[in-house]
This record gives C-alpha cells, sequence and structure tokens, in this order.
C-alpha cells in the first residue's frame, strides 16, 4: 500500500516549516535512512529520511513551499509493485511521519530538544493530525474550534478568534493562546475591517531566540499598540495596491513662494506660511472632490461616500510613534487658512495634546518623508480611510522634455488604495487629476 | 545496534519507568528498563494497589459492624490479619506479574540489577544487593544481567523513600515505615501515625476500621495539609466520629521505646503531652532516590533531594532525564506516568505540552474518600482571583442516602470573571472515582455552563458534582 510521508517535527513546538529542497524525485528508488529532503524551520535546516524502502511515488509539495504544517503529506511512497495508479488510492491511514535527521551522532550542544532518528514506527495506523490551521481572516463560514474557556476569554477581551493559531489537540484554541493573544491585539471589529490580535509567535518563543540578558524589554506604551493593531489590521483586511507618479513642483514652489511673500505680519513674523505639504492636502483633497468614489469608507453594509474631503496628515511624535491630525473639509479651505491650521494640528499632535475629535476619522491620509530625502515609498492605508499619499522629497532631475534634458524640480508621490474602495483604473485617474493640480498650481488658489 | 546498545534506557520499573518504556516501544525505540528488586515499583508493590487491597478489607469489615442498618445479619465476624495481608501481597504479585507481561508484549529488554550512569549516554549495572525485605530479589526471567550499556536517553526514574526525621528513625520492629505497615506480623492494639498525608490518613483510617487505638500527630494546623481546608476539616470530624485521636499544630520530640511499647513526647504549642502506643508509624513524607545513581558525576542538577527537570522530564544535562516521584511533586503514581508518556514523545519530536501540575488530581483512600484537583480556596484567593464557590453535601443526594454514605461533601471552586473550573474539592463515598469528570472538564477548558448542559445520570453520587457548580451560581435544585 502506498504511504504517505508525512512533514515531520524537529521540535515539540514546531508547527510548520519550509520544504527548501527535495533530493530525490519522482520515480527514485529510496531506502530507509536516504536523505529525501531538506526542511526548514525558524531555528534550522535540517534533513528528512526516508524511514521505509520504495520509490518516490509523487511529490505533494513542491519545493519552495513555506509553512507546511506538521504532519500533513509531503510525498507518497510506493512499495515494490505499485505505481501512480494508487495514488488517488493513497490512503490517509499509514502515514509515516519521515524520520527526522540523524542526531544521534552529532550530540547536539544547544538546549534544543533533541530529535531521534527512530526506526519507523510500527506500522500501525496512526492518526493524520489535522494540519494547524492557518489563522484565517474574519471570514464569514469559517468555523474556528476553540475550547469554551477560550471563548469566554476572547470575547471578554475582544479578542477575534479566528485570527489566532490554536496549540490545543487538532489546532484548537485554548485558553493559553487567547490570553497570549493579549488583550487589545484583537480588538473588535472596527467600521470596514475584521478584527484582528494576531500572535505570528507565542512571546516566550522569540525570547528564546535571544541570549537572555542581550536586550531589554520596553513596555508598550498604548500608541505603540494601537499603531501595531491598526497597522496589522490593515495589511491584513485591506486589499493594497499602490501606484506612483512623478511631479514636476517648480511651478508649486513657485507659487508657494508668492503666497508666503504676501503673508501678513504680525511682530515682524509671517501670521501664515504656506508649507509644500499644505499645498499638496490641498491638491489632493481638491483631487478627491473631482472622484467622490474614492471619498470613501467601506462598510459591510454599503460604500460610505463622504461629502467632506477630511486629510488625515501623519505627524511623528519625538521619541517614537505617530498619529495622524485631521484637516476637516480641506476642499474648500483657503490655503493660509489650512496652513495655520496644520501647522496648530501637527505641533499639539508632538506634544501629545491632540483630541479626540481631531483624530479620528478621516477619509484619505498623506505621509510626507520629503524632508528626509526620501526618494519613494509606500504608505500603509489607514481604515477609514480608502487611499493615502506617500510623499516622497522633491528634488532636481534631469527630465525629458520635448526631445530635450531639462534640470526640473521633481517628486514622486506614491497612491495606496484600498482595492475594495478604488479600482486600479480610478486610481489611475485620481493621479493624473493630481498632477494636473500639483504642476498647475493656479487651481490651488482659485 | 550491539545488544548492549538501546535507544532509550529507563532506570526504575515503577508506574514511570514502565509507562514510559512501553511508550517508547509503541514509538519504535529500542527500549531496556533496568529495575533492582520490583517490576511495577512502589506502586504495584508497596504503594498504591497493595494499600488499597488492604482499605478493602477494611471497608468490607466496616460494612459487617453496619449490617443492621442494611437489614442484615452478621452478628459473628472478624478479621485474621495474615490474610489480609496475604491478599494484599497475592494483588502485588499480580502487578507485577502483570508489568512482566507487558514488556514481554511490547519487546521492551529488563536489566536487573542497580543501575549507575557513568556519563551522559551509558549506565554501568551491578547486581542487586539487598531487597525490601532483606535479600535480593531475582529478576524475571530472560532479563540481562550485570555490565554496561549504553544508550541516547536515559531516564531516571528510581522513585522515592520514605523520609527519615531525626529522632523518629524507623527500626523495622516498633517505628515503621509503610513498608512494616504494609507487612505486619501481627496486629497493633495500639498505633501513633506521625504525619497526616495520603499515606498517614491511609493507614490509619485501615488500622482504625479494624480496631486498633490511633493518634494522628500533624505538625501543621490541618490535617492533609494539601487539601482544601474545608475539606481537610469535614475528613478530620468524621475521622474523630470513628474514634481517631488527632493532634495537630505538634511535634513528635521523643521517643522511648520499651520492650513493646514506644512512648513519643509531643509537643503542642509549647506543652508536652505523651503518647503511648504499640507501634509508631513514620510518615512524615518521601524522598526522592538520587543518590548513588551518577548524578553528581554526570552533573545533573538536583535540589532538595529532586532531580530538577522542564516540564518536559529533561534535566540540565543533554540526554538524560527524570520523570515521577524522583522528578519531583506531586509525587503520585498517575503524575509519573503522564511525564513519562510526555518525556518520550518529546525525545520522538511529537508535540506535547509540558506537565500542569493544577491538572493533576490526588486521590486519598481513607475513610471518607478525598480527592480533589486544581486550586484550593485559599490557594486561589492568594492568587487573587475572584471566585464563585460552590457546595452541595452528600445528605441532598438520593444514592448516597440509599448507599447509607450520606456524610460527604463536593465543594467547587470557580473563577468568577471567566467561568474557568478553578478547583474541585471531595469527600465522601467513592469520590475517588468521581474526580475523574472534574479532571475531563478541566483540561477540556470547560466553564461552568457547559458542566451545567451536561446530564448527568441519576441516581448516581455524580449529580452531587453537578450540584454543586450549580450552587456556586445560585441555582442548586436539592438543597
Ligand atoms: C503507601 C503508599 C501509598 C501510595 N498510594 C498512592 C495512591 O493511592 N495513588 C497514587 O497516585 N500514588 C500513591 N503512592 C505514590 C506512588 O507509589 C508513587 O508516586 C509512584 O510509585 C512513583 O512512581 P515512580 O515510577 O516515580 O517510582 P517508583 O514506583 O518508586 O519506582 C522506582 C523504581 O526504581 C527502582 N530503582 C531505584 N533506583 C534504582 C537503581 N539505581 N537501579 C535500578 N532500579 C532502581 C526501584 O526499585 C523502583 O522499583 C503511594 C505511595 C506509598 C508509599
Amino acid at each position: 500500500m502506498p504511504i504517505n510521508i508525512l512533514m515531520p517535527a524537529l521540535s515539540p513546538t514546531m508547527e510548520q516549516g519550509n520544504l527548501v529542497k527535495w533530493l530525490k524525485k519522482e520515480g527514485d528508488k529510496v531506502k530507509a535512512g536516504d536523505v529525501i529532503a531538506e526542511i526548514e524551520t525558524d531555528k534550522a535546516t535540517m534533513e528528512v529520511e526516508a524511514v521505509d524502502e520504495g520509490t518516490l511515488g509523487k511529490i505533494l509539495v513542491a519545493e519552495g513551499t513555506n509553512d507546511v504544517a506538521v504532519n500533513k503529506p509531503i510525498a507518497v511512497l510506493f512499495e515494490e509493485g505499485e505505481d501512480a495508479s494508487a495514488v488517488s488510492a493513497a490512503p490517509a491511514e499509514q502515514p509515516k511521519t519521515a524520520a527526522a535527521p540523524e542526531a544521534k551522532k552529532e550530540e547536539p550542544k544547544k538546549e534544543e530538544p533533541k530529535v531521534e532518528a527512530a526506526k519507523a514506527e510500527p506500522a500501525k495506523p496512526a492518526p493524520v493530525a489535522a494540519p494547524v490551521p492557518a489563522p484565517k481572516a474574519n471570514g464569514a463560514g469559517v468555523k474556528v474550534f476553540a475550547s469554551p474557556l477560550a471563548r469566554r476569554i476572547a470575547k471578554e477581551r475582544g479578542v477575534n478568534l479566528s485570527a489566532i493559531a490554536g496549540s490545543g489537540p487538532h489546532g484548537r484554541i485554548v485558553k493559553k493562546d487567547v490570553e497570549s493573544a493579549r488583550p487589545g491585539a484583537g480588538a473588535p471589529a472596527a467600521a470596514g475591517g475584521g478584527a484582528f490580535g494576531l500572535p505570528l509567535m507565542p512571546d516566550d518563543q522569540i525570547r528564546a531566540l535571544f541570549e537572555p540578558g542581550s536586550y531589554d524589554v520596553v513596555p508598550h506604551d498604548g500608541m505603540r499598540r494601537t499603531i501595531a493593531t491598526r497597522m496589522q489590521q490593515s495589511m491584513i483586511v485591506v486589499p493594497h495596491f499602490f501606484l506612483a507618479v512623478d511631479f514636476e513642483v517648480d511651478a508649486l514652489l513657485k507659487l508657494r513662494e508668492e503666497m508666503n511673500s504676501y503673508a501678513p505680519k504680525e511682530d515682524g513674523k509671517p501670521v501664515w506660511r504656506v508649507s509644500v505639504n499644505d499645498l499638496i492636502v490641498k491638491a489632493f483633497a481638491l483631487t478627491l472632490k473631482k472622484h467622490p468614489n474614492a471619498n470613501a469608507s467601506w462598510t459591510e453594509g454599503g460604500m460610505l461616500r463622504h461629502h467632506n474631503v477630511d486629510i488625515g496628515i501623519a505627524v511623528a511624535i519625538p521619541g517614537g510613534g505617530l498619529i495622524t491630525p485631521i484637516l476637516r473639509n480641506a476642499q474648500d479651505k483657503p490655503l493660509p487658512e489650512l496652513a495655520q491650521e496644520s501647522s496648530n494640528l501637527a505641533k499639539r499632535a508632538r506634544d501629545k495634546k491632540l483630541k479626540p475629535h481631531e483624530y479620528q476619522g478621516g477619509t484619505a491620509a498623506i505621509s510626507n518623508l520629503g524632508m528626509y530625502g526620501v526618494k519613494h515609498f509606500t504608505a500603509i492605508v489607514n481604515p477609514p480611510h480608502s487611499t493615502i499619499l506617500a510623499v516622497a522629497a522633491s528634488e532636481k532631475r534631469p527630465v525629458v522634455v520635448g526631445d530635450k534634458i531639462e534640470i526640473r524640480t521633481m517628486m514622486t508621490a506614491t497612491l495606496s488604495c484600498d482595492h475594495r474602495v478604488v479600482d486600479g483604473a480610478d486610481a489611475a485617474n485620481i493621479m493624473q487629476t493630481l498632477k494636473g493640480f500639483v504642476e498647475k498650481p493656479v487651481g490651488l488658489v482659485m | 545496534m550491539a545488544d548492549n546498545t538501546f535507544d532509550i534506557i529507563i532506570i526504575g520499573g515503577g508506574p514511570g519507568g514502565y509507562v514510559a518504556a512501553i511508550r517508547a516501544a509503541q514509538l519504535g525505540f529500542k527500549t531496556a528498563v533496568v529495575e533492582r528488586e520490583h517490576l511495577g515499583g512502589i506502586c504495584s508493590n508497596w504503594g498504591c494497589i497493595p494499600t488499597k487491597a488492604l482499605l478493602r478489607s477494611a471497608e468490607i469489615f466496616t460494612y459487617f459492624g453496619h449490617a443492621k442498618d442494611y437489614g442484615l445479619m452478621a452478628e459473628k465476624f472478624g478479621f485474621d490479619i495474615a490474610a489480609i495481608i496475604k491478599r494484599s501481597r497475592g494483588i502485588a504479585g499480580q502487578m507485577n506479574s502483570g508489568v512482566q507481561f507487558l514488556f514481554k508484549k511490547n519487546k521492551i529488554t529488563t536489566i536487573w540489577g542497580d543501575a549507575k550512569i557513568t556519563k551522559p549516554g551509558e549506565i554501568a549495572v551491578t547486581a542487586p544487593t539487598k531487597g525490601v525485605l532483606g535479600p535480593p530479589v531475582e529478576g524475571p526471567k530472560g532479563a540481562l544481567g550485570a555490565g554496561t550499556y549504553k544508550a541516547a536517553h536515559i531516564i531516571v526514574a528510581t522513585g522515592a523513600r520514605p523520609r527519615v526525621l531525626p529522632g523518629l528513625e524507623p527500626d523495622k520492629k516498633q517505628v515503621w515505615t509503610y513498608f512494616e505497615a504494609m507487612n505486619p506480623d501481627k496486629f497493633p492494639k495500639s498505633l501513633l501515625v506521625v504525619g497526616s498525608g495520603a499515606i498517614g490518613v491511609e493507614f490509619a483510617s485501615f488500622y482504625r476500621a479494624l480496631g486498633a487505638e490511633v493518634t494522628i500527630v500533624e505538625l501543621l494546623p490541618q490535617i492533609l495539609p494539601v487539601e482544601d481546608a474545608e475539606i481537610a476539616a469535614f475528613a478530620r470530624k468524621q475521622f474523630e466520629k470513628q474514634g481517631i485521636k488527632i493532634i495537630t499544630g505538634a511535634k513528635v520530640t521523643k521517643l522511648d521505646k520499651k520492650a513493646d511499647s514506644v512512648t513519643a513526647t509531643i509537643d503542642v504549642g509549647g506543652k508536652a503531652e505523651m503518647i503511648t502506643a504499640e507501634k509508631v508509624i513514620s510518615a512524615v513524607g518521601v524522598v526522592g532516590n538520587i543518590e548513588n545513581i551518577g548524578l553528581e558525576a554526570a552533573g545533573v542538577k538536583t535540589d532538595k533531594g529532586i532531580v530538577v527537570t522542564d516540564g518536559y522530564g529533561r534535566t540540565n544535562v543533554k540526554g538524560i532525564y527524570a520523570i515521577g516521584d524522583v522528578a519531583g511533586p506531586p509525587m503520585l503514581a498517575h503524575k509519573a506516568e503522564h511525564e513519562g508518556v510526555t518525556t518520550v514523545e518529546m525525545i520522538k519530536g511529537l508535540k506535547v505540552h509540558a506537565l500542569d501540575k493544577a491538572k493533576v488530581p490526588g486521590c486519598t483512600y481513607c475513610n471518607p474518600q478525598i480527592a480533589s484537583v486544581g486550586l484550593t480556596e485559599t490557594k486561589a484567593k492568594e492568587q487573587g482571583r475572584q471566585v464563585k464557590i460552590g457546595r452541595f453535601p452528600f445528605i441532598g443526594n438520593g444514592k448516597a442516602i440509599a448507599l447509607g454514605e450520606p456524610e460527604g461533601l463536593c465543594k467547587t471552586i470557580f473563577d468568577a470573571k471567566t467561568g474557568e473550573l478553578l478547583g474541585a474539592h471531595l469527600a465522601g463515598a467513592e469520590v475517588t472515582e468521581l474526580i475523574q469528570g472534574f479532571v475531563v472538564a478541566m483540561n477540556c477548558e470547560t466553564t461552568e455552563e457547559e458542566l451545567m448542559h451536561t446530564i448527568f445520570p441519576h441516581p448516581t453520587l455524580s449529580e452531587t458534582m453537578k450540584e454543586s457548580v450549580l450552587d456556586a451560581y445560585g441555582r442548586v435544585l436539592n438543597m
């Protein structure tokens, strides 16, 4: 009867590994003890030995496959006289975990649990362990196995069970798993998305990778937790796509200079100063006004199409963290007013003095790393926004104008979109409109 | 593989060792067990099983005494201590050959003798020099003998032995350990039991049931110190009703031995008291067998008489593991067995969980029986838990009344916030058979809700379990 070769566990904690390489091809004869494949865990690469004799009949998991669950069949071994026609009938009743590598001679010095190259386990039917289920997004119809106590604690703490991996029998979620998911890590479903709290690896496993004493444990503050949760939520829930466009900003810079020269003065100091960012905010706001289907938030019940364009501006906070105060009705505000408001918000953001209504909500956002000389980057959409514009540095570049090379001041901006709200062509159109406003900035002041 | 080389060698054939060996054989390891006097260990030969045999005789004897209550006549009845002991020893022997059979069936090699680790991966075995009862015991047929043996994995499962307190040294004649208490030449008229743990109260129950004058002296303020205070107080009342004298917060300071009695001086809160008894049982705990097995030389870390392990049986030395009593409390056979299986599976690379001591049940077969799992009320509160506590007395249970066993209590402790079952504590008839229900519930992480939804059969003593849960949430029915 064909024998299933299963993904072996190299350590008691291993739940999945990567199949790096097959060292035998389909059709190759193998003997017990032959190295047939290489697998890799987070800790090491190790060889997989055959525990039976036969022909490698069928490879079920291709090399280069990552995160193969322990005990998942990775290949089928034929005994003498069998061939591929038996594969479809290959029963799961005779699984054999491939022997883990000869550990005896190496006498490892590490404190790792050693894996024994045992003789084949007597061919008694061992149940194929259900592959450890991968964490699932908050999809409808996905049955989550969790102990009653785990469910109770998850409910109390607002942890989404479908987002955590279970360590109990057959991948069942038990109390310990929920507790290590940390309160708050899986905030209950927020507008526009599922809820998350996805521990990639338990804390103690991560710590075990480093020498004790070689690091300090800095407790997370509320802002760090919020950033972690929201960004993780967004990257998992929001289908992102990105498009980058170069803008010529010489006209914009000139406009800025002229405007600022008209700024009224108090005590010899200008009352307002329009920054490049303010101009981009205004341009982006006017753009979204023209593309109302992108000035929207995804909800399960329907698209929220917003009447105003409220733009969040990402402000880095000294000592770490960031927050996005919102410039509301940016489309309607004259630039001097916008400039004053944004510098006021940014200052209070840096002092951590914002009130919740000043940073909650918004319909889109801008992140500007131009002052750091960044050439190009992408940002993560922060729902309920459906877009975020990543603005890089303005710099002089050689540009082909007609048939000549000229020096122009250029800036690359990259739009990240929530594909549930915005489609590719819409996004391209948005960038086209934006390019118009930026390169012919007179529209910003009319 | 050479004849003297194995994948796994286990030192000690007690419940830890023999179960580990069977699991190892099932997983395809070439396995050997070294034993020097009795396959099955203390548990089968001098512990769990033979004491339960003795207690069963005592229980039936007690029923005889209550025959009238059931409308029966048993006016002339008595006991023959020699026959009781013979039965107990016979059952121990049966257990012992049961292990031999299991080893044969699983192709596990027995090596007969005293084992000592010479270095990681190697042991030396010498012929046994003595047995519990004196002369060395012969090994089973087909066992290997003295020599050097090798294995990549050596599991130490050497068990424990009685703790000896200065001034209370056992002498086999008048000051007994459990060995002599289980195998007396003649029935003692009076007995002083020092220590009120499981072993102490079981012997107290046995001897009292058959008519001996029994006094228990306990150092701590509570008998059965590891049990919930309420249950221990309940048990104490029952013991005292049966005529057992109990002195707590007391210490034996001196023993004066005479030809046929011992007088103990006992310090009770600063006052000296004298108690004279024919025999003394020293039941002040057990200590791990960590000496003379080569642990020091191999560099294995020990602490206060036990081998230090990591919850999976691993010691600080690669390739050397420890399980069972020698690896520390709770020193119970089922804990030893569980550790044996976990350790072997971990060696194999299977997914295992570290031992969770909070889920190891404990059973004591005194009268009334005591059974518990998880946290006591005091411990739960010490941990800062908000608790909900349920209690149900056996008097409210039809089956208990029909059995004529209305004295009992089932107490449950829940986390008020999550409904987690933190502890269950029972005293009364057959509670040692009931507790597993709560152990399963705990392992499946049920909350009070699933327990309330579970239908318990009627009429059974187990209904007290459900009522106790209901009581914790103010919904008790039959009280
Ligand atoms: C009177 C009494 C009653 C008990 N009642 C219960 C009960 O009701 N329920 C319960 O769960 N537990 C009970 N116990 C405890 C239980 O017996 C132990 O927890 C259990 O036996 C521990 O198993 P083990 O395998 O660790 O060690 P043991 O059973 O002690 O076995 C160790 C074995 O190792 C052998 N050995 C030691 N050193 C060497 C060496 N160097 N070379 C070769 N062999 C060696 C010994 O001969 C012994 O056979 C009782 C104990 C006693 C004394």
